[in-house]
């Protein structure tokens, strides 16, 4: 009964998406009004509908009716509440209803919160969001429907990927769909600009906030994931350069890109016309992405569906989200006029290097990710794209990047002068230089991409702390410095915690990277090891049950300069629905890095094999990303946001008649 | 630096720009392609035979962990075992742990390069990691000349 409800309201929601779509521009070009409104309320009404769904989805996971294809296809009776939970979205319907759910909260969104556009844009801008909420629902209802029934219903369910059990990974997926959805409001708002035909300063202090939220989700969402491949596959590593990751990596270049192009079409209303791209091919890229992690083209842990049909209809949909986004790209905006000019030395001309570089990484990234596809797609074999590909492009080019971004911030408006931001960021250079060299020299050669990158990341949180000194006058005028510090308004606090944020990412991949202390070694009871400056002592392993699960679960005490530190206790698990072999490592996070356990296998005499490893600074890496995500709230906290348009802009809506 | 008076000038420099910017991306997916590592070739062992893969080289080394062929050295961390297609075997040597679902007559995707007499040194073994999931691209492609399939399933090591 529950889960019929959830279906009905799916179907409510799709007939209220395809009116939405389509009713608000007959509104519009008719002058009438009450047919704009329907944009509005139907909004509202697909978000309801859309949330009834989900609501009925997750009851049925709850309650465990294994009467519901999608409980007993991906639950289990036995699993802890918080992955009954989690294995709504852990699976491909349940994460189609999640980014319904989502899209449709964004649109609702746009409703409620948009009043202070132009009644005309919005309507716009909500009737394209419902096509996208359309094409979506009838995806979901045509090809996976989480609601059909089973007859007769089987007495256990399957059970959730044990992989996916992890408290890290119940927040992964709604913080990356947030942030892949966020996006397709900027698209949105794209599309709506180019049918109006004008895009004004006021059109990117709209999207901004749009785009930042988006930004802040995917950031938190890739930290997440890259957190839980760290933790949880036992290998040490925290990313891959695996399609999977690459396919929301490649969103979050271009989204990146998008903030930083925004703005300058507010303060100098220029480069519209390539904001305007921007957006379509970030939401592009999110489509992409789905596209190749949900069709079951790329295998791995995030590929729910191995259905043709699904992936024709993806692809269908991609072809004609990103075609005919991308054609009405080319038919109107030569229309738009040109902006203000810059020179080349100026803070635009900065904003654009850092476009270009961020979009020529996410294409050379999505040349890596689609090779393979392409080339076995062409039968000339099968290949795979390794970790150096990614890493070469990555230091080739985001290296001028963060060189670069140490000067941005300084440089005026329309025309900046060199010299002088040379002159404020003299002492960084020095110390970034005699930083590099020392470590290089240090460590006897060899290691010139540790003293490159060291060198890169005390460059730029030394260019971000005198560009703050700068601004604030700290060295001309001490006296009033507390006074201006707190007058800088919030948005240049997120600027500056973001770009820190980046240097200190930086930290933590290049220290964790070099001096990683990696030991493989057997192991009898009573065994000790120094690892860096720590030594483990093996206590022996001993049988663990849990829920859903029996593990083996080896003892470590960890020793420092002979006082006992921590105990740790990394487990082997199997699971029993499905049955699978989870690794759980054990971390104990130090200020310093961290203490990494990883036991094997029994090998012989009561021996077990084992992996150690000590991972300095690795905290740099969520440390980084953190810092970036509080900049964007910091920056969407600031009032020129708020306020949004003035007053009488939203006072007078531009219906033609 | 004479700055960008005007808008025509302005759209050749981002017109320069955009073409330097994937000038920039060709090259550099062409240099980053060359170092060792970037692109692997995935081959199933009959193929490494053919093509006479030079030692030293990497790639990925795909197929079915013939049965009865694994082997636990001393130390308790090297294992050898012979990769097949059923057309040709072809040995594998690693250190590490294995993957907990390693089994003999099962797919496996191992990483590493040739040593000088034709054995494969591997770096990374993935085995399937649950019931359902077997690495794509480890049957093997003429399964006609596996003549017992069946066989190859037992022997399996357990733990």
């Amino acid at each position: 009964m529950i889960a019929e409800l959830g279906h009905f309201a799916t179907i409510l929601a799709l007939v209220m998406a395809a009116l939405a779509a389509t009713v608000p521009h007959i509104g519009i070009a008719k002058g009438d009004s009450r047919l704009m409104a329907v944009a509005d309320n139907a909004a509202i009404g697909q978000f309801l509908m859309a949330l009834i769904a989900f609501g009925a989805l997750m009851y049925s996971y709850l309650i465990s009716d294994f009467s519901v294809y999608a409980v007993a296809a991906n639950s289990h009776s036995a699993k802890p509440l918080l992955y009954k939970i989690a294995g709504v979205w852990g699976n491909h319907e349940g994460s189609l209803m999640l980014w319904v759910l989502m899209l449709s909260l964004f649109g609702a969104a746009l409703s409620t919160k948009g009043g202070k556009l132009p009644a005309r844009f919005r309507t716009r801008v909500i009737a394209i969001q419902s096509a996208l909420v359309f094409g979506f629902l009838l995806f979901t209802l045509f090809t996976s429907n989480p609601f059909l029934r089973l007859d007769p219903a089987p007495i256990e369910g399957n059970g959730l990927n044990p992989l996916l059990q992890d408290p890290g990974l119940m927040f992964h997926p709604p913080m990356l769909y947030l942030g892949y959805v966020g996006l397709s409001v900027a698209f949105s708002f794209a599309v709506a600009a180019l049918i109006e035909g004008e895009v004004t300063p006021l059109w990117a202090r709209w999207v901004r906030p749009w785009t930042l939220i988006a930004w802040v989700f995917l950031t938190g969402g890739i930290a997440l994931g890259s957190w839980w491949a760290y933790y949880e596959l036992g290998w040490g590593g925290w990313w891959f350069w695996d399609p999977a990751e690459n396919a929301s990596f490649m969103p979050w270049l271009v989204a990146t890109a998008l903030l930083h192009s925004a703005i300058v079409v507010e303060k100098r209303d220029a480069l519209k016309s390539w904001t305007i791209l921007l957006s379509i091919v970030a939401f592009s890229f999110s489509l992409l992405g789905t596209f190749l992690v949900r069709s079951g083209v790329i295998t791995s842990v995030h590929a729910f569906a191995n259905d043709p049909e699904r992936g024709v209809f993806i692809l269908a949909f991609l072809a004609l989200v990103i075609g005919g986004s991308l054609a009405l790209y080319a038919w109107r905006a030569p229309r738009l006029t040109p902006g203000g000019l810059f020179g080349m030395v100026s803070r635009e001309s900065a904003l654009v290097l850092n476009n270009v570089l961020l979009s020529t990484f996410a294409g050379v990234v999505l040349v890596g990710t689609l090779y393979p596809l392409v080339l076995e797609a062409a039968n000339a074999g099968q290949i795979s794209v390794g970790a150096p590909f990614f890493n070469y492009a990555a230091a080739v080019l985001m290296s001028p990047l963060i060189i670069a971004l140490g000067f941005g911030p300084l440089l005026a408006w329309k025309r900046g002068r060199l010299p002088k931001a040379a002159t404020t960021l003299l002492p960084a250079a020095l110390v970034a230089i005699v930083v590099a060299i020392a470590i290089y020299w240090q460590a006897a050669g060899g290691v010139i991409m540790t003293a490159f990158g060291l060198g890169l990341a005390v460059w730029l949180l030394g260019s971000v702390l005198l560009e703050v000194a700068d601004r604030t006058q700290l060295l001309k005028k001490p006296s009033g410095f507390v006074r201006r510090v707190r007058s800088l308004p919030r948005a240049t606090w997120g600027m500056t915690l973001a770009h820190a944020g980046v240097a200190v990412l930086l930290f933590g991949i290049t220290i964790s990277d070099t001096w990683t202390v990696e030991e493989l070694l057997v192991m009898q009871p009573g065994d000790e090891k120094q690892v860096g400056d720590y030594t483990f002592r093996f206590e022996g392993v001993a049988p663990v049950a849990g829920p859903n699960y029996t593990s083996v679960a080896g003892y470590f005490t960890v020793f420092e300069d002979g006082e006992e530190l921590t105990r740790l206790m990394p487990e082997d698990r199997l699971y029993t629905d499905p049955v699978m072999n989870t690794t759980e490592a054990a971390i104990y996070p130090l200020v310093s890095g961290d203490l990494y356990a990883v036991i094997g296998e029994a090998a012989g005499g009561g021996r077990w094999s084992v992996r150690l490893y000590f991972k300095p600074f690795v905290s740099g890496l969520w440390l980084g990303s953190i810092m970036m995500m509080i900049g964007g709230l910091l920056s969407l906290s600031d009032r020129r946001l708020r306020i949004g348009a003035p007053r009488k802009q939203a006072a007078a809506p531009r219906v033609e008649v | 630096m004479a700055g960008l008076r005007t808008r025509k000038k302005q759209r050749l420099t981002v017109m320069i720009l955009a073409v330097a910017a994937l000038a920039v991306a060709a090259f550099l997916i062409v240099f980053a392609g060359r170092q060792s590592g970037s692109f692997n070739l995935f081959l199933q062992p009959s193929e490494v035979l053919q093509r006479n893969v030079p030692t030293g080289q990497r790639f990925r080394l795909g197929g079915l962990v013939a049965a009865g062929s694994l082997v636990r050295q001393d130390d308790g961390l090297t294992y050898s075992f012979s990769v097949t297609d059923c057309a040709a075997d072809i040995k594998v040597h690693y250190k590490g742990i294995m993957p907990s679902l390693f089994r003999e007559g099962q797919g496996v995707v191992t990483e590493g390069a040739l040593d000088g007499n034709g054995e494969f040194l591997a770096e990374t073994v993935l085995a399937k990691h649950d019931e359902n999931y077997a690495p794509p691209g480890t049957m093997p492609k003429n399964e006609e000349a596996c003549a017992h399939p069946e066989a190859l399933t037992q022997g399996a090591m357990g733990r």
